[in-house]
């Protein structure tokens, strides 16, 4: 097994659409820097956003990302480091000479105006006659599926078409980036599914570069074409939402991203030993031969076997579809989640023994209870 | 345990608990209806004097004669156009500076608060004087210098009134959206900010017309007769038509009050209204 290495990846993944359209813009954040007193927000953040792509930015609160977000639409300054979009440098250029759509987390429609007249706002400011942004706004509004709620004011909207509306008011202007922050975080479960498949849709389609900003990393990961985990306002990682699962670069993104078991481990020659089991084809990174360390894995790479006076007590299920997550009670302090499939997983009852052993699969080591990135 | 909380939370209310109840009710009615006698009854005595005649019957003629009286027009005159400027000017001011401490400044915001409100607690002379030092030399000996004094006796009403009107919108999301959509400070505040401040205006300047219709002592000091120091002269040549006038100008007062209630009750019932899905 190998750890993945370390270094931040800024380069586009292979199938990132990095050709799909020449109607985005290339956006570079170059060593950027910014802090609030003594928080830093921004910690030399480098990232390239390929034109057309989306690139969604994921961590935890106060990771950096939404100051990110707003140093590329101007609305916030940074302290050093340069902004770029397709190689012009944005320092000094104010917030309504960017010529970005933004979509907030909040309901940002003008309470004032009606769906319609929301839409024509930037059209209008940028001096189209009222025949030619009207045509345009109910255009957007058709593609947002809302055309006929053109005339209804925020009020009269449901949160879900009020942030559609927010999607055809950004989009309207022709921005050559769009931003997008946290714009789904306010729906019910059913309303984010539908629109963030719509997002994607509509993005792909116009071919905007689009930077987006969640903390859901289910969001993150069913959208953008790559995701870069934010931590104290550096990336961790940057890559597709496939690499990001399958090959982890630090212990942080690991478990940050999907579930992931901690398991005590030891080094031994050519592995690890986790669940009295040698693995080997581990990368230790370098840590000698019986140091006690943490082997990180996810639930589908741990099996669960029904035995007599077996390692863990199955303790709860939760039938997934085609899996079944099992959580087996090995000690007292150590719980481990396990996929199984639900066939199998059917004939196991609570509270059975069972023996939970790793699969031959990829299995990340960390220094024990420690985010700490893993050297490489 | 559990069980027994169970029980006991679906008992019906005791008689105890009832009588206490209907205890706070009647309370509540006796208070209201105290208040109520304490405002209503100084009211109906000037209406009752104000349109009693000599003979001991009712007229309301005492009413129809109030345009009529000498310097009536005049006083009422200088104080709409007290109420006009000092309305443009406070709202000039304070818009400006209720929008820029919420949307930049919102840390000073509760010491902002403080000091609008301190108009309220310092003498009416002292203002005066802070005004007279102020002012463009070409406002002294005007009327008009009424309309920077009674600025500052507004600012509380109005500054309290715009603050919630801004409270109740999302400034910044507002703004922000605007200002990635290419609109200029101009654009922002004109077709997104005011628009949504309506009621608020709206509150703001009827509080000021209401505080410049009805202040005397800052008038009298300044020896400019206004609508209330033409009142209190003109009491002593004929109290009836005095009352009457007074009557009326509460009446007025009132009813703008009651307007922008109205309005309130308007703007968050329309806001309340669900949005289908």
């Amino acid at each position: 097994m190998t750890i993945p290495a370390t270094s931040r990846d800024t380069t586009p993944a292979t199938d990132a659409p990095a050709a799909r359209t020449a109607g985005g813009a290339l956006v570079e954040f170059r060593d950027l820097r910014r802090s609030f007193g003594t928080a830093r927000a921004l910690d030399g953040l480098i990232l390239t956003l390929e034109p057309g792509e989306m690139v969604a930015l994921l961590g935890p609160s106060g990771c950096g990302k939404t100051t990110a977000l707003r140093v590329l639409a101007g609305m916030e300054t940074v302290d050093s480091g340069q902004v770029l979009v397709d190689g012009r440098d944005l320092r000094g250029v104010p917030t309504r000479r960017r010529d970005m759509g933004m979509v907030f987390q909040n309901y940002s429609l003008f309470p004032n105006m009606t769906a319609l007249d929301n839409v024509a706002f930037g059209l209008r400011v940028r001096g189209q006659n009222n025949a030619n942004r009207r045509a345009r706004a109910g255009e957007l509004l058709d593609m947002v599926g809302l055309a006929e709620r053109a005339t209804r004011y925020p009020h009269q909207l449901s949160g879900g078409q009020q942030q559609r509306v927010a999607l055809a008011r950004a989009l309207a202007i022709e921005p050559r980036v769009l931003l997008l922050d946290e714009p789904l975080s306010a729906l019910d479960a059913k309303v984010r599914l539908q629109l963030r498949e719509q997002i994607r849709t509509l993005q792909t389609r116009l071919g905007t570069t689009t930077l987006f900003v969640t903390h859901d990393q289910e969001e993150a990961l069913s959208m953008a074409d790559r995701v870069g985990v934010m931590r104290g306002g550096r990336l961790e990682q940057i890559a597709t939402p496939g690499e990001l699962y399958a090959r982890p670069s630090t212990a942080f993104v690991a478990e940050f991203v999907g579930t992931m078991n901690r398991l005590p481990a030891e080094v031994v020659p050519g592995g690890v030993r986790v669940l009295d089991q040698v693995i080997t084809a581990v990368d230790v990174s370098g840590r000698a031969v019986g140091t006690i360390v943490d082997a990180l894995i996810r639930p589908e790479g741990l099996t669960a076997e029904p035995v007599p006076h077996g390692s863990g007590i199955v303790a709860h299920k939760t039938f997934l579809g085609s899996t079944t997550r099992l959580s087996v009670l090995l000690s007292e302090e150590l719980t481990v989640q396990v996929d199984s499939p639900s066939t199998q997983a059917a004939q196991l009852s609570i509270g059975e023994s069972v023996a939970v052993a790793p699969r031959d699969s990829q299995i990340l080591v960390a220094d024990p209870t420690s985010s700490a990135a893993i050297p490489s | 345990m559990v069980a027994v909380t169970g029980t006991e939370a679906a008992r019906p209310p005791r008689e105890g608990a009832l009588t206490a109840s209907a205890r706070r009710s009647w309370g509540r009615w006796v208070v209201l209806l105290a208040a109520g006698v304490y405002f209503l009854v100084p009211l109906y005595a000037a209406l009752r004097f104000a349109v009693q005649t000599p003979d001991g019957g009712i007229s309301l003629g005492v009413f129809g004669g109030i345009p009529a009286q000498q310097g009536f027009a005049d006083a009422f005159g200088l104080s709409l156009n007290l109420a006009l400027v000092t309305t443009l000017i406070t709202l000039a001011l304070m818009v400006p500076t209720a929008i820029y401490v919420h949307l930049r400044l919102p840390q000073v915001q509760r010491l902002f608060e403080g000091i609008t409100i301190l108009p309220i607690v310092i003498p009416p002379v002292v203002l005066i004087v802070g005004v007279l030092q102020a002012a463009p030399a070409a406002l002294k000996g005007t009327p008009y210098l009424l309309a920077l004094e009674y600025a500052v006796l507004a600012m509380p009403f109005a500054y309290r009134s715009l603050a919630s009107g801004l409270q109740a919108m999302n400034l910044k999301t507002l703004v922000e959206a605007s200002r990635s959509l290419g609109g200029g400070w101009f654009t922002t505040a004109f077709r997104v900010l005011l628009p949504n401040l309506r009621s608020a205006l709206l509150a703001a300047t009827i509080l000021t017309v209401a505080l410049v219709l009805g202040e005397y002592t800052m008038a009298s000091l300044d020896q400019y007769e206004t609508f209330p120091v033409w009142v209190v002269v003109f009491d002593q040549d004929n109290a009836h038509v005095s009352v009457a006038v007074s009557l009326l100008a509460l009446i007025g007062t009132w009813l703008l009050l009651i307007l922008i209630s109205l309005i309130d009750t308007r703007r968050g019932h329309r806001a309340s209204t669900p949005g289908e899905s």
